[in-house]
C-alpha cells in the first residue's frame, strides 16, 4: 500500500475534527472509529512527520477513550518522539507512554532516544522524557538511563529536578541498584529550599517508607525539620505518614514528635491534614494519652459532622483505634449504631466492622439482637454481611464468645428465618459443629430443627436448603432427645420435600431410617422391659457389643493407653461421667416416651405412614435417594414379618421372631448410637504412611477410573459404613504419632479426600470458617480482658444482663493443631527487600564515609568528603558516575565491594563509635547526611538509636 | 500513590484515562467498566469514596463530570480530594471557565496538566501558577511550530517534494 497522496496529506483531518466527527456521525459510532482508523493506519505510514504525528494523535485520542489497540503503532511512536520539534516529540511522547509496556518488542529502541532527551538543554524535552520513563520504566530502561536521572536530580532547572525525583521512585523499583547512586542526592533534596523539591522528595520518601519504614530511620531528622518548618499541607501529609511508620520503631522518636504533631491537630484548619493527625496519633502514637484525648476530641468532631466524608473518615479512624482503645469506640456507640442505617455503604461497613470489634461475652447477645434487627431492615447484600459477622464473631474460636448455647441455637434458627439470608451454607456448618460439639446444645439443636422442617413454607427458599439439611441432619442423628420422633418423621416426608434437590432429599431419608429404628428399638426395649425380664440381660448385651467394639478398636493399637489421649470418640465421653450416656439414659427416657406412647398402633401408623411416603421414590433417577429409600423399604420389611397383622399379635411366634428382628434393630441402634465426633484439621497429617505404599507412585491410571466420582454436596452426612474408615484412620493417627508426617501422604490424603469425600467424616473445625470481617479478627484479643470489664460496666444495649446461673456447656475441642494459627505477618515482596537491602548499604556506606563529619558545620553541597580515606575507594562516587564510566560493568563491581563494607563497618562500630566520634570531628565532610547515618547499624543491631540532638 | 485518574462523564463515556500502576489494555476496559458502574449509582448525598478491589476510589463530581482516582488505602482521602479541586481549578484556570466540552475537545491538553500536576502517581506541583506557567511555555513551543508548518512555503515544499 502506498502513503497517502499530497491531497490526502492537504486535507488530513485534525484530532478536532475527529472529535467533531465522532459528535456528529450518523452512521453509528463504531462505524464512524473504524473509518477513522482505517484512515489513521493509511495516514501513519507517511513520510512526513507533522501528518504521522497527528495521525498518531487521534490513534492516541481514540485509543484510551474508545477502547482501541494501538499496539501495532508502537514503532510510529518512536519515530514521532525523535522529531525535533517539540509538538511532534511531544504527541509521540504521550502515546508512547500510553500504549508502552514491558512487552512492547520495540521498548528497546527508545533508550537512546530517552537518553538524548533527557540530557537535552530545553526542559521541557527533559521533563516530556522523564514523564514518559516514570510511566514505562522497565528493569532495562531503569539500568541504562540512572545515570541521566542523576544528572538531572541536581538540575538547576526545578521543574525537570521535581520531575526527576519523582521518577527516581520509579526507577529504585525496577533496579534497586540505582540507589547506590541515586540515593545522597536525592536526600539532599530534602535540605532544598525551593518547597516544591522539597514536595517532590518528602512524596517520594513517603512511598518508599511505607514499605520499609526501618531503612529511613535515620533520615528522621530531616523529616522532623519538614514536620516542624513546612507550612503545606499535602508536604505534612505525607510527613506524617512517614512518622506514622517510624514512629513505632523508635519511642525516643515517637516521644519527639507528639508535640507538633498535635499542634498542627489543634491549628489546622484543613480537615486532611486534621484527619492525617488523628490518624497518625491513633495509630502509632495511642499510648500518649493526652494525644490520644485531643484525638479522640477531633474524631467525635467528625462523627458529629454532616458531611458524610468525614463521618466516614471518623469511622474509620475508630476502628483503626479500636483494638487498642475500646473504650473509644464505646464512648462513641450511639453514632456507630445508628450508622448502621446510614444510606452510604461504605459507612454501613465501617460501623458494622466496628461494631463486631467491641463483641466480648458479655455483651453478644444485645450486639446479636441490635444488629439481626438491622439485618431485618437493610438492603439483601448488607444483611447477609451482617449474618456472616455475627456468624463467624460467635463461631470464633471454638465459639468461645457463646455462653449460652440454647440462646445461639434459637439466633441461628431466627436468622434462617430472615427471608434475605443467603448464609445457609455457614449456618447448616455450625449447626452439625455445634451438634457434634456441644453435648447439652442438643436438645435445644433438635427442638429447633424440628421447627424449621416443620414449617412447610420455608422449603420454598432455595436458600435454606443446606439449612435444612443440616436439620434434617440433626434430627436423625439426636433423635434420643426428641419429645416426639413421629412428629419428626411426618416432617421428614412432607410432601413439599419433592422441592428439594435429590442430594439433601437423601439426607432426609437416611434421618427417617434413623428416627424409625430408634423408634422401634424404643418400643422393643419399651415391651421387653416390661415382658420379658432379662433388661439387664439386654444391658449386658448391649454394652458388651459396645466394648467388644471398643476392644476391637483398642486391640489396632500398641498402646490403649494412648488411646484415651488421642481418640478423639474416646477422650470425649471422659469428661462427662457425671452427664448422662445413651445407655444409662435411655430408661428414663423411655419413660417420657411411654407417655407419648410407643404403642403397638403408633408404629405401625409409622411405618404404614413412612411406607407410603417412600414408596414412590423407588422410581427416582437419583440413586442417593433410590438406594435410602430401598435401605427404608427392606427395613420395614423385615420388621413387618413381625407385625404381620395389625390386631392379633400372636405371641409365641412374635417372641421367637422377636429375638432375631430385635437383634437386628438393636445393631442398627447400636451403629447409630455410636457418636459422631469432629476431627481435627491436622488429623490427616498425622496418618503414618503405611509400609509398602509408595508415594511418588504415579496414579495417573487412576484418574480414568476416579475422574468422574464427584464428591458429593452431601459429604457431611457420611453414612455410618464410613466411620470404620474414619477409625482405622484415628488409630492410625496414634501410630504415626510419633513418625514424622509425610508431606507427599498430606498431599496424597487430600486429593484422596476431594475425590472420596463421602468417606470422610467433616473435618471443618469451626474455625475453618471464613471470616467474614478479616478486620475484625484479632481485635478481640483475649488478654484484654480490662476492656471486657469495662466493657460489661457500659455495655451496649443494656436491656438485661445475660443469664449465667448455668455454667456454661462444655465444648468438645481438639488439640491445639486444631486452632488455626494467626497468619504470619505478611513479608514485603522480594522487591521491596532487595530495595530497603540496597539503601541499608547505601546508608551504612554513608555512614562509613562521614563518620567524619560529624561536627562540620559548612553548608551542605552534593561536593564528596575530600579528606575522607573511605571516599577514595568509594566507588560509587557520584562523579565518577558521571564521567561516564560504563554503567553495568563497574556497577558490578562496586556490589561486591560493597557487601563488604558492611562487615567492616560493623566491626569498626560496635566497639568503638566514641573514638570514630572523636575522630570525625577533625574532618570535614557533609554535616546532615552524616549525623542521620549514624543510626541505622545500631538500629539493625539492637537498640535502635536516633541521633542525639533530635532528642 | 496513584494508581490511575479516569474522568468520567454522567452517560459513563470516558474523558480522560491516565494510568500509574501497570494495567494491561484488556484491564483497563474492564476497570473502567466496574467503576463507571460503582461511581455513576452512588447518590448526591453520600461520600466520595468507595472501596474497590482492596484499593480506595476517590471521586468527585463536576458538572456532568466525575473525576476519579484510585489510590492506596492508606492514603488520605480527603488530600485526594483536594487534588482533584486543584486539578480542576487548574484546568478552569486554563481553559477559562471549563466545561466538559473543553476536556473532549482538548483531550491532550488536559493530558499535559495533568502530567504536570502528577508524576508516578505522586503530586509533584503544588502551585496553580507554575503549572499555568509551563504549559503556557509548551503551548507556545507547539504554536511555533504550527506556525511554521502551516506556513504557505512549507505546503508548498511538502506538494513538491
Amino acid at each position: 500500500m502506498s502513503g497517502p497522496s499530497i491531497m490526502e496529506t492537504l486535507f488530513q483531518r485534525t484530532l478536532e475534527d475527529l472529535i467533531k466527527g465522532i459528535r456528529l456521525q450518523l452512521i453509528g459510532e463504531s462505524a464512524f472509529i473504524s473509518k477513522a482508523m482505517e484512515e489513521i493506519r493509511k495516514e501513519i505510514k507517511s513520510t512526513d512527520l507533522q501528518t504521522k504525528s497527528i495521525a498518531l494523535q487521534k490513534l492516541s485520542y481514540l485509543s484510551p477513550l474508545h477502547f482501541v489497540d494501538m499496539s501495532w503503532a508502537a514503532f510510529h511512536c518512536i519515530e514521532c518522539m525523535s522529531s525535533p520539534r517539540f509538538a511532534q516529540k511531544r504527541i509521540g511522547y504521550v502515546a508512547v507512554s500510553q500504549s508502552f509496556n514491558e512487552h512492547t518488542p520495540v521498548l528497546l529502541l527508545i533508550t537512546n532516544q530517552l537518553r538524548k532527551d533527557l540530557g537535552s538543554v530545553n526542559e521541557f524535552d527533559a521533563g516530556l522524557a522523564l514523564d514518559c520513563l516514570a510511566n514505562i520504566a522497565t528493569v532495562d530502561l531503569a539500568r541504562d538511563l540512572t545515570p541521566e536521572v542523576f544528572t538531572l536530580l541536581g538540575s538547576s532547572k526545578v521543574s525537570v529536578r521535581k520531575k526527576a525525583i519523582g521518577v527516581i521512585l520509579r526507577v529504585f523499583e525496577k533496579y534497586p541498584d540505582a540507589v547506590r547512586v541515586c540515593f545522597k542526592r536525592l536526600v539532599e533534596n530534602l535540605d532544598s529550599p525551593d518547597s516544591r523539591i522539597l514536595s517532590a522528595a518528602v512524596g517520594v520518601f513517603c512511598e518508599l517508607a511505607s514499605r520499609d519504614p526501618r531503612s529511613y530511620l535515620p533520615l528522621a531528622p530531616e523529616f522532623y525539620r519538614v514536620l516542624v518548618d513546612s507550612k503545606n499541607n499535602w508536604v505534612l501529609i505525607k510527613v506524617l505518614k512517614i512518622f506514622a511508620k517510624l514512629a513505632p520503631l523508635e519511642s525516643r522518636l515517637a516521644k519527639r514528635v507528639v508535640e507538633p504533631i498535635c499542634d498542627h491537630m489543634r491549628r489546622t484548619g484543613a480537615k486532611s491534614l486534621m484527619f492525617e493527625c488523628i490518624r497518625t496519633v491513633v495509630s502509632s502514637l495511642s499510648e500518649y494519652e493526652s494525644a490520644l484525648k485531643l484525638a479522640v476530641l477531633k474524631i467525635r468532631e467528625l462523627l458529629m459532622d454532616e458531611d458524610p466524608n468525614l463521618k466516614y473518615l471518623g469511622l474509620h479512624a475508630l476502628s483503626i483505634v479500636a483494638p487498642k482503645h475500646l473504650w473509644v469506640v464505646l464512648e462513641n456507640k450511639e453514632v456507630v449504631i445508628k450508622s448502621l442505617s446510614d444510606s452510604d455503604s461504605n459507612i454501613k461497613f465501617e460501623s458494622l466492622r466496628l461494631v463486631m470489634a467491641v463483641v466480648s461475652e458479655s455483651n453478644v447477645v444485645e450486639i446479636s439482637r441490635v444488629l439481626l434487627n438491622y439485618a431485618l431492615k437493610s438492603d439483601p447484600e448488607f444483611c447477609n454481611v451482617i449474618l456472616g459477622s455475627i456468624l463467624s464473631a460467635c463461631s470464633r474460636n471454638v465459639y468461645e464468645m457463646v455462653m449460652d448455647f440454647d440462646w445461639y441455637v434459637l439466633l441461628l434458627g431466627e436468622m434462617s428465618r430472615i427471608p434475605q439470608c443467603q448464609k445457609g451454607e455457614d449456618i447448616e456448618n455450625q449447626l452439625i459443629d455445634i451438634g457434634m460439639r456441644v453435648r447439652d446444645a442438643r436438645p435445644e439443636l433438635i427442638r429447633m430443627a424440628r421447627s424449621l422442617l416443620i414449617d412447610p413454607a420455608l422449603l420454598g427458599n432455595p436458600f435454606l436448603y443446606r439449612i435444612l439439611c443440616a436439620a434434617a441432619w440433626v434430627c436423625g442423628e439426636y433423635v434420643e432427645y426428641s419429645t416426639n420422633p413421629f412428629e419428626l418423621v411426618e416432617a421428614l416426608l412432607q410432601p413439599r420435600t419433592s422441592l428439594l434437590p435429590p442430594l439433601i432429599r437423601a439426607v432426609y431419608l437416611q434421618s427417617v431410617l434413623k428416627v424409625l429404628t430408634f423408634c422401634i428399638h424404643s418400643y422393643l426395649r419399651n415391651k421387653s422391659s416390661g415382658l420379658f425380664p432379662f433388661t439387664d440381660n439386654l444391658e449386658g448385651v448391649v454394652s458388651e457389643s459396645m466394648s467388644k467394639g471398643k476392644t476391637q478398636e483398642a486391640s489396632d493399637l500398641p498402646t490403649p493407653a494412648q488411646d484415651d489421649v488421642f481418640n478423639p470418640r474416646i477422650s470425649d465421653d471422659n469428661p462427662y461421667e457425671d452427664l448422662p450416656l445413651e445407655n444409662n439414659g435411655e430408661d428414663s427416657k423411655f419413660d417420657s416416651f411411654e407417655k407419648n406412647g410407643f404403642t403397638r398402633e403408633s408404629i405401625v401408623n409409622l411405618l404404614n405412614l413412612i411406607e407410603l411416603a417412600v414408596k414412590p421414590l423407588l422410581g427416582s433417577l437419583e440413586v442417593e435417594i433410590l438406594e435410602r429409600a430401598q435401605n427404608v423399604l427392606g427395613l420395614i420389611e423385615l420388621i413387618r414379618q413381625e407385625f404381620p397383622d395389625q390386631l392379633s399379635p400372636r405371641k409365641e411366634i412374635l417372641a421367637k421372631e422377636e429375638s432375631e428382628v430385635s437383634k437386628l434393630i438393636r445393631s442398627m441402634n447400636d451403629a447409630f448410637c455410636e457418636e459422631l465426633g469432629p476431627v481435627s484439621v491436622t488429623a490427616q497429617d498425622r496418618v503414618r504412611v503405611p509400609e509398602g505404599l509408595v508415594l511418588e507412585e504415579n496414579l495417573k491410571e487412576l484418574d480414568t477410573i476416579c475422574g468422574d466420582i464427584q464428591p458429593s454436596t452431601s459429604s457431611f452426612f457420611a453414612p455410618r459404613y464410613g466411620e470404620r474408615i474414619e477409625e482405622s484412620l484415628a488409630s492410625d493417627l496414634q501410630n504415626g504419632e510419633d513418625s514424622e508426617p509425610s508431606r507427599e501422604s498430606t498431599s496424597l490424603l487430600i486429593e484422596h479426600r476431594k475425590r472420596h469425600g463421602l468417606y470422610y467424616l467433616p473435618s471443618s473445625a469451626s474455625n475453618d470458617y471464613p471470616l467474614a470481617n478479616d478486620l475484625r479478627s484479632g481485635e478481640n484479643d483475649r488478654d484484654e480482658t480490662e476492656d471486657f470489664v469495662r466493657l460489661t460496666a457500659q455495655s451496649l444495649a443494656p436491656k438485661k444482663k445475660p443469664n449465667y446461673s448455668k455454667p456454661r456447656p462444655v465444648v468438645v475441642k481438639l488439640d491445639e493443631g486444631e486452632v488455626t494459627l494467626s497468619v504470619a505477618s505478611k513479608k514485603p515482596s522480594s522487591k521491596y527487600d532487595l530495595l530497603s537491602g540496597v539503601i541499608q548499604d547505601v546508608l551504612q556506606e554513608t555512614n562509613l564515609m562521614d563518620k567524619s563529619s560529624r561536627k562540620g558545620k559548612e553548608k551542605v553541597s552534593s561536593d564528596v568528603p575530600q579528606g575522607s580515606k573511605e571516599n577514595v575507594q568509594d566507588p560509587e562516587d557520584p562523579r565518577r558516575e558521571k564521567s561516564g564510566l560504563r554503567k553495568s560493568k563497574h556497577r558490578s563491581h562496586g556490589k561486591e565491594r560493597k557487601h563488604k563494607d558492611p562487615d567492616q563497618v560493623d566491626g569498626k562500630k560496635d566497639g568503638k563509635s566514641e573514638r570514630a566520634r572523636e575522630k570525625s570531628s577533625h574532618r570535614h565532610g557533609r554535616k546532615k547526611t552524616r549525623q542521620r547515618a549514624e543510626g541505622p547499624l545500631n538500629v539493625s543491631a539492637q537498640t535502635p538509636v536516633i541521633p542525639d540532638f533530635l532528642l | 500513590m496513584i494508581h490511575f485518574v479516569v474522568l468520567i462523564s454522567r452517560q459513563g463515556k470516558v474523558r480522560l484515562t491516565k494510568w500509574y500502576s501497570p494495567y494491561s489494555q484488556k484491564e483497563r476496559t474492564k476497570v473502567i467498566r466496574e467503576l463507571s458502574g460503582l461511581v455513576l449509582n452512588r447518590g448526591p448525598k453520600l461520600s466520595n469514596f468507595v472501596e474497590w478491589r482492596g484499593l480506595k476510589v476517590v471521586y468527585k463530581r463536576y458538572a456532568s463530570l466525575y473525576f476519579c482516582m484510585c489510590i492506596d488505602p492508606e492514603d488520605n482521602e480527603l488530600e485526594i480530594l483536594e487534588i482533584i479541586h486543584h486539578y480542576v481549578e487548574i484546568l478552569d484556570r486554563y481553559f477559562g471557565s471549563v466545561c466538559e466540552l473543553d476536556l473532549i475537545y482538548n483531550f491532550h491538553k488536559a493530558y499535559y496538566v495533568l502530567d504536570e500536576l502528577l508524576i508516578a502517581g505522586e503530586l509533584q506541583e503544588s502551585s496553580k501558577k507554575t503549572i499555568a506557567r509551563l504549559i503556557a511555555a509548551q503551548d507556545s513551543l507547539v504554536e511555533a511550530a504550527k506556525e511554521e508548518a502551516n506556513s504557505i512555503s512549507n505546503i508548498i515544499a511538502q506538494a513538491t517534494k
